[in-house]
């Protein structure tokens, strides 16, 4: 028994081993985010005619799986515990969402106010107001998706009984990413027209 | 009213790593919306398509070597240091070809869309060049750099594990557009 824990704690480290059980996943990831890319395409006279908005897209990227990577991580050690309720009336449950969804208009506000200094000095400038409007309702809308997808997740994980450290949380953060760039496309279109 | 209290407590417990997170981004952004990049995708049609799976799937392929680094430290099956040690060189070369083979993937995958669309795209040997400098140079700093600073967060007794996710997101950002800016002006004087 202890042999073949060995074993396969070497086996893990090959080369073969990381890169067969790595590149299948990054493959059906690029491919979904080419989604994404193909949204910025289309939109390619908006973004590039408006550079101010480009500021944006790394953070409406990465951020929507930050906030859906801290609240899934925190309903799976609750999972873990045992003391996770899918219940409206757990104060815990609302006390998460209401902690994410605080940060969420923290940074989305920073980041429109930065995204307008960055248009002034760098880019073509847009107007306070209008990237602030952009950038807090295309976040807010990307924390209650990551909020909703996260519970989904955790959901599914403890219903199927898998460790959601492992296989709902990368579900969860990977799908943030994807989706972040085309709520922002869709914001930004009904907000300059 | 303790509800509020803890909800208050999450929040700033979580704050600064998603600010390093705000900062790098904006970084990243700023780059992304310079006129020397702009120039850049409008000069090479596709570029757009492929630039979400660039900057995202990084965060995957050095995540999992972070995570893969602190778990061994935490095993003791590796030393806090640069070295010959099999299973780190394993770990190190297997995350090369992860990021320099996926980068290569969306190089062709954004050419070959584009033409079953029949839309204007670059050559398929302008985006496989722009997406090998930028993946290689990438690959290198991300992955030394990340391997630096979690060694160096474990000799000082923090542990990586609440270190990993900020550190690659930020890196990455940072030095994902850095390199793809020097790739596309390397790009506009050779093709």
């Amino acid at each position: 028994m202890g042999a073949a824990d060995a074993d396969d704690a070497l086996n893990s480290w090959t080369i073969r081993n990381i890169v067969g059980t790595m590149f299948p996943i990054l493959i059906g990831l690029s491919v979904l985010e080419m989604g994404s890319g193909y949204v910025l395409e289309e939109l390619q006279e908006t973004y590039l005619g408006n550079p101010t908005l480009l500021v944006l897209v790394p953070v409406m990227i990465g951020m929507g799986g930050n906030l859906g990577a801290i609240l899934s991580s925190r309903l799976s050690t609750r999972l873990h515990l045992g003391v996770l309720e899918f219940d409206v009336r757990d104060e815990v449950l609302w006390t998460n969402i209401i902690a994410i969804l605080g940060l969420a208009a923290t940074v989305f506000s920073a980041l429109g106010v930065a995204a307008w200094v960055v248009g002034q000095v760098i880019a073509e400038p847009m107007a306070l107001g209008e990237l602030l409007l952009i950038s807090i309702s295309s976040g807010m809308s990307l924390a209650v998706i990551a909020i909703g997808l996260s519970l989904a997740a955790t959901y599914v994980s403890y219903t199927q009984g898998l460790d959601p450290d492992d296989t709902t949380i990368p579900v969860v953060t990977n799908l943030c990413d994807i989706l972040g760039v085309v709520v922002l496309s869709g914001v930004a279109i009904v907000v300059l027209n | 009213m303790e509800g509020r209290q803890s909800a208050w407590r999450i929040y700033r417990e979580s704050l600064p790593i998603l600010v390093v997170s705000l900062a790098g981004g904006i970084f990243a952004g700023s780059v992304l919306g310079s006129d020397g990049m702009t120039a850049g995708f409008e000069r090479f049609p596709g570029m757009l398509l492929l630039l979400p799976a660039f900057l995202a799937t990084r965060g995957n392929v050095y995540g999992a070597l972070g995570a893969r680094i602190s778990s061994g430290l935490h095993q003791g099956m590796i030393d806090p240091e640069f070295s010959w040690d099999r299973r780190l060189v394993n770990a190190v070369a297997a995350s090369f070809i992860n990021g320099i083979s996926v980068s290569v993937f969306i190089a062709v995958l954004s050419w070959g869309i584009l033409h079953v669309l029949g839309r204007e795209s670059a050559r398929l040997v302008e985006l496989l060049s722009i997406m090998l400098v930028s993946g290689v140079l990438t690959s290198t700093t991300l992955i030394f750099g990340l391997l630096g600073l979690v060694f160096a967060s474990y000799e000082y007794g923090l542990d990586p594990d609440n270190l990993i996710g900020p550190i690659v997101t930020t890196l990455g950002d940072v030095f994902g557009v850095v390199f793809l800016f020097i790739a596309l002006t390397i790009a506009e004087v050779v093709f």
